[in-house]
């Protein structure tokens, strides 16, 4: 196993940070303002707010919605979410009987154009490794139970094809809007982890 | 650049069913995208880097692979990240091996004397269009509702032929569209584009009668399957 030098790990990883900008910046080679300004659009443009308005249009769009099962990519490029790490998007319905779930085993590929840069369990090693194994049980730990009859699919993302789950729509959200519902999905619930709450 | 093929896949990186991590957590409410202002940083400057080396994101992902436990582990998401934008830097010779650890410790008030710098050694990979999505001209080899079985090889350098499914009988669910093939792209040995199946496996094929009953899907590229008859 080849490796970068092992003795620059004891200093930490902000100083490291840090001295790769130096050395970048100071050739004229990387431009501090690029740096900025992804931070900028990974912290404030791109996020779950894209998906969340992805699934409250299925929800109370009847034709979007069987569009969006039929053919993801299509429908979500109609709102403008198809672009890096989110080129070929599924989408899985989750029912009362049916639950999907997403995991990467090989690293942390996830919808980024859809959901923002992946929440940190979903890249622990733990996730990574027992979804595939024992997904009722990390689910149960992660604070969703599934009743005995609920037949799981894991969707491991091994490709450039990323998932989307819409989640269940709760009951007693009949009389409202997608602009009502969009801020009660979460990201959790778009990848499997967490249903969506009734307000 | 060609990459020393030698060095294999099944390390640390392809995780799914192996044991001794612990327990998951409930999601935490609010956390933030990045935790520290260095993480934003490290994942900037690691989407600059692969631009200015001219590298593809299959060849990150080995690069990734490439990092001992330490590296890969020792400082999360974003600090291997930047282990191996470092390893991809080194490797392009846009930086000297030596180089961010000698500012490291100057930063921190350790004069050392900084290494020159390297030889360019920019990578000849010219992608034939954006992104990892290719039309190609021919036929898928499985059909859906077909059973295939996953080869059970391990494969030296890049693969995306996870370890838990090697040797496994499943079922093709869906077509998707055909792909660059990691296992060439990450080498900068061509594109390859393939066809690429989402098959799925029953949790008794993939860890016996006594498994959770569910079911896996898993997106398999046409190289990395065999017919089952």
């Amino acid at each position: 196993v080849t490796t970068t030098d092992k003795s620059a790990y004891g200093i930490p990883p902000s100083v490291r940070t840090e001295a790769l900008e130096q050395l970048l910046t100071e050739r004229g080679l990387v431009d501090s303002k690029a740096v900025d300004a992804i931070i900028t659009t990974y912290e404030s443009n791109v996020g779950p707010l894209n998906g969340a308005k992805v699934i409250a249009k299925a929800w109370t769009d009847p034709e979007y919605r069987r569009w969006l099962l039929d053919d993801g990519t299509a429908a979500i490029r109609e709102l403008g979410f198809i672009g890096l790490q989110t080129e070929h998007v599924v989408v899985v319905e989750n029912t009362a009987t049916s639950h999907h779930v997403v995991v990467c085993t090989l690293c942390s590929c996830y919808p980024w154009q859809l959901l923002g840069l992946p929440p940190s369990w979903y890249k622990v090693p733990a996730y990574r490794a027992r979804m595939v194994k024992e997904p009722r049980k990390v689910l149960s730990e992660m604070g969703l139970e599934l009743a005995a009859d609920v037949q799981i699919t894991v969707h491991d993302s091994s490709s450039e094809v990323r998932w989307l789950v819409l989640p269940e729509r709760p009951a007693s959200t009949e009389g409202l809007s997608a602009e009502q519902l969009v801020p009660l999905i979460t990201r959790d619930a778009m990848v499997g982890v967490a249903k969506v709450a009734a307000p | 650049m060609r990459i020393d093929k030698s060095d294999v896949m099944d390390g640390i990186a392809d995780m799914g069913g192996t044991e001794g991590w612990g327990p998951t957590h409930p999601p935490r409410i609010d956390e933030p995208v990045f935790e520290e202002p260095w993480e934003g940083r490290a994942f900037a400057l690691t989407l600059l880097s692969l631009r200015l080396a001219g590298w593809n994101v299959d060849a990150f992902r080995h690069a990734e692979e490439r990092l001992d436990r330490r590296a890969y582990l020792g400082d999360g998401y974003y600090g291997r990240l930047l282990n191996a934008a470092e390893l991809v830097l080194t490797e392009s010779g846009v930086l000297a091996p030596s180089a961010i650890e000698a500012r490291a410790r100057n930063l921190c008030g350790e004069p050392v004397e900084e290494p020159p710098l390297p030889q360019p050694a920019k990578s000849y990979y010219a992608p034939t269009a954006e992104g990892s999505l290719r039309t190609i001209d021919a036929t898928p080899a499985f059909a859906v509702g077909e059973r295939v079985r996953a080869k059970n090889e391990s494969l030296a350098g890049h693969t995306r032929l996870a370890r838990y499914v090697r040797g496994h009988t499943g079922v093709v669910v869906a077509i998707q569209p055909a792909s660059v093939l990691p296992d060439t792209n990450a080498h900068f040995l061509g594109e390859n584009p393939q066809f690429v199946y989402s098959v799925r496996f029953d949790s008794s094929e993939l860890w016996g009668a006594d498994a959770e009953p569910f079911a896996v899907t898993i997106e398999m590229f046409e190289s990395y399957l065999e017919k089952t008859t």
